[in-house]
């Protein structure tokens, strides 16, 4: 009981209730987005994402069959609540013309990875070949001690053929980022 | 027909109505100051800093509701608008920057001058431009007036280089279909789903202590009659934010006043034990909610407001709606007539209503007179009884900036105005020569802080040149005084920086610029020079008053705290959530 109110005909209850907040679980999102190829555009989506302090993990840029507009899938490690607000704040961005957080909807997604792995001994280049070819990947340079293998897939595909690479050296490498579309018929477009 | 770029600019600019800028010009820029020079049929105000020049045309779109346009070089020009183009972010003023640019030619080369303003300001601004084709020019010039002020409005930036403002094209200026059509990403909601609406419509019709939460988005979309017409109907108190003032009459018996870290006790009390509050224009901003698991938490909570990312952001919320706060309103109250004409009950919100009275008598707005010592609040009284009321009033950041809200009465729409969201100290008096350049017929009082009018004072000169008669009360405290109050209260007097007791006589100042000065030392002064000041029209008044020097903001909710940990006006702990109301 407080003395500074006074008022007896203030009702008391003892245990005020909490407000939930909201808090959301933390994980990879997909986005896609198509944006107007405008000055500036990725600038304005790369300013937004750090602003909420997180790091663009993947993304990848192409034009599509409309001249001038473009498509960007971006992954980003965060918490759902704030990705939703992400996601709110890319809409309003002028340039962008729809914007869909495919996480939780059905998609194909694809990536493409160039891969140049040490092969000096001719046993190395009969594994990896061999592998190359489980994989559906194909050699796209070859030099007398590397070949240059190009392999297009889901992360876990390629994240399995990298592991399976990395006993022979690999030299370098190079991944693309996720390209993803929809799967036709699954979840409402919007924008 | 052939013209310039900058002969472009000045046209475009006169096709979307405008009639003054505020500027400064340099060398980038300088082909548009001819041509303005040549036109002659827009009328230019010189600030003596470009961060002046922003907030001038901050207080003139606040005043207005027209697109203000502040124009400067480019480099150290630009960048010393970027304050006020925060400022205009974070409140949704819209507002046009325009910049020159060092020539294309010359860009990313570090050039004389060259400052990436466009970089700088892409998360200040709702869009920006860099115009790099004179063909684009018109077009970017009425897209930029067209973003800055549909859905949530914000400040535009065009940065125009150099060359393309010498440049020759007869591109015709676009019609305003042509320019929605060149922006497809860009379709603001404004209608307000329908559903939602109805739902909303229940859940008023439903509540037994409900609140109107009111923000500047209500300001913005002009709903003062709507509010009036749904609390009046529905029986249900209304709160403005800061930034909310005069969009419902703070004379009206629904009105609660302001809520928040500096809010009224019965409006905080209100908000906490109500069971449905309903957000009209707000952002549940932390200097609102303070911790936000404690704030209204037995609310249900319907948010109507233009910006999709507005909602849901700090606060979970029941009833979303995304539109323009008069018309979802309008619509709103149609659905209750329609609905609920046979549920209407004065009756049922009797004992709510009768509650909030209660609290109003236990603690009202109030402050300790003196005779012998002038008091701040009493300043801000005074002020507002020789105005009747009818004054705009303009203010810095800073404690005087909360009085000039808690004590000033204030009943119509872009009646305050002050920098709500980044709080930006040197704001008040710029943006009240905006004001009254925008809004001549009406008295524009800038109630500053010393601090706050020592940050563009140099605008007294700009103020003296254009014959503006903005009448300014100097709260001077010889302190920070805001900072000053949070290390006495939560640094036990360290008053570390905060002294302002070295400065210049601001009485002579105005005079050496060519202004009127007062000075009040005594309270029984402190009429006697405002009805003075009141008789001066053709030139800018200072009026220096010299307030007690350690007086307390209250009530005050400490950053981060819920409304139960409220210090009262006596200085006095508030509440504990025992005493409150709150039931089931
Ligand atoms: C540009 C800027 N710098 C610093 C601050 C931090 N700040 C907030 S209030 C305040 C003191 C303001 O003093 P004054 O204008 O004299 O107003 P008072 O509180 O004394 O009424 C300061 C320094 C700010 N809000 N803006
Ligand atoms: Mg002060």
């Amino acid at each position: 009981m407080s003395d500074t109110v006074g008022s007896a005909q203030i009702s008391t209850v003892k245990s005020p209730l909490f407000r939930e907040v909201r808090k959301g679980e933390v994980r990879r999102h997909i986005i896609t987005l198509t944006v107007r190829n405008e000055l500036g555009v990725l600038a304005r989506i790369a300013t937004l994402i750090a602003g909420k302090g997180y790091n663009i993990e993947g993304l990848s840029v192409g034009e599509t069959h409309e001249k001038g507009i473009s498509r960007m899938t971006l992954e980003v490690i965060g918490d759902d609540v704030i990705i939703d607000q992400v996601v709110k704040q890319l809409r309003k961005l002028i340039d962008t013309l729809k914007v869909k957080d495919l996480t939780d909807t059905p998609h194909v997604e694809r990536e493409l990875a160039l891969v140049k792995v040490h092969t000096a001994t001719p046993r190395a280049r009969d594994e990896v070949l061999r592998l190359t070819e489980i994989f559906r990947g194909r050699i796209v340079d070859v030099s007398s001690d590397t070949y240059t293998i190009e392999i297009t897939g889901t992360d876990d595909k390629i994240n399995a053929f990298l592991e399976l690479l990395k006993p022979f050296g690999i030299k370098e490498m190079a991944r693309t980022g996720k390209v993803a579309l929809r799967r036709e018929g699954a979840g409402q477009e919007e924008d | 027909m052939l013209r310039k770029g900058a002969d472009i600019v000045i046209e475009a600019l006169k096709e979307e109505g405008v009639e003054v800028l505020f500027g400064h010009p340099g060398g980038a820029i300088m082909e548009v100051y001819d041509a303005l020079y040549r036109d002659g049929g827009i009328r230019h105000i010189l600030a003596r800093h470009e961060q002046g020049a922003g907030h001038m045309a901050e207080g003139y779109a606040k005043a207005t509701g027209k697109v203000g346009v502040a124009m400067s070089t480019s480099g150290p020009g630009a960048t010393n608008l970027v304050t006020a183009i925060a400022d205009a972010y974070m409140d949704s003023v819209p507002v046009v920057f325009i910049t020159g640019q060092v020539p294309t030619h010359l860009i990313g080369n570090d050039a004389f001058q060259e400052v990436d303003i466009v970089g700088i300001t892409r998360p200040i601004t709702k869009h920006n431009f860099l115009v790099k084709r004179i063909e684009d020019l018109p077009l970017i010039i009425r897209q930029a007036f067209y973003i800055a002020r549909t859905g949530r409005p914000g400040p535009v930036l065009v940065d125009i280089p150099k060359d393309i403002t010498q440049k020759l094209s007869d591109v015709p200026i676009p019609s305003l279909e042509e320019v929605k059509e060149s922006l497809p990403g860009y379709k603001p909601h404004t209608e307000g789903n329908i559903q939602q609406i109805k739902r909303a419509g229940k859940l008023i019709m439903e509540a037994k202590r409900p609140v109107l939460y009111v923000g500047g988005g209500a300001v913005q979309s002009e709903a003062q009659r709507e509010l009036v017409e749904l609390a009046e109907l529905m029986k249900v108190p209304v709160t403005t934010t800061n930034m909310g003032k005069g969009a419902f009459p703070e004379l009206h018996p629904l009105a609660l006043h302001m809520l928040g870290m500096h809010g009224t006790y019965y409006a905080n009390m209100a908000v906490y034990n109500c069971d449905l509050l309903i957000a009209v224009g707000a952002r549940f901003d932390d200097r609102v909610t303070g911790k936000v698991e404690e704030f209204a938490p037995q609310a249900k909570i319907i948010h109507i407001d233009i910006d999709p990312a507005s909602i849901s952001k700090n606060i979970v919320v029941d009833v979303p709606i995304v539109g323009d706060v008069k018309i979802v309103l309008r619509k709103l109250i149609d659905e209750i007539r329609k609905e609920g004409a046979k549920i209407i009950f004065p009756e049922d919100r009797r004992e709510w209503i009768e509650q909030i009275e209660r609290w109003k008598k236990l603690k009202p707005l109030t402050y300790k007179n003196s005779t012998d010592i002038i008091k701040p609040q009493f300043v801000i009284e005074q002020i507002y009884e020789a105005t009747k009321g009818e004054a705009i009033i303009s203010t810095g950041v800073g404690q005087h900036q909360m009085w000039s809200a808690m004590f000033y009465k204030y009943s119509f729409p872009r009646q305050f105005i002050n920098s709500g969201g980044l709080g930006t100290m040197g704001f008040g008096f710029p943006a009240g020569i905006g004001a009254k350049i925008g809004r001549p017929e009406k008295e524009v009082f800038v109630i500053d802080g010393d601090g706050s009018f020592m940050m563009t004072m140099q605008e007294l000169i700009t103020a003296v040149q254009y014959k503006v008669p903005v009448k300014v009360a100097i709260i001077n405290n010889g302190y920070l005084g805001m900072v000053r109050q949070w290390q006495e209260l939560f640094y036990e007097r360290r008053y570390s920086e905060v002294d302002l007791s070295v400065q210049p006589d601001f009485v002579k100042l105005a005079q050496a610029c060519g202004a009127v000065g007062f000075r009040a030392e005594k309270p029984s002064e402190v009429r006697e020079i405002i009805e003075e000041a009141l008789k001066v029209q053709d030139k800018p008044v200072i009026m220096d008053f010299h307030v007690d020097r350690e007086e307390n903001v209250l009530p005050m909710v400490p950053a981060g705290k819920s409304y139960k940990d409220m210090i009262l006006e006596d200085g006095k702990k508030a509440v504990e959530a025992e005493t409150m109301y709150l039931v089931g």
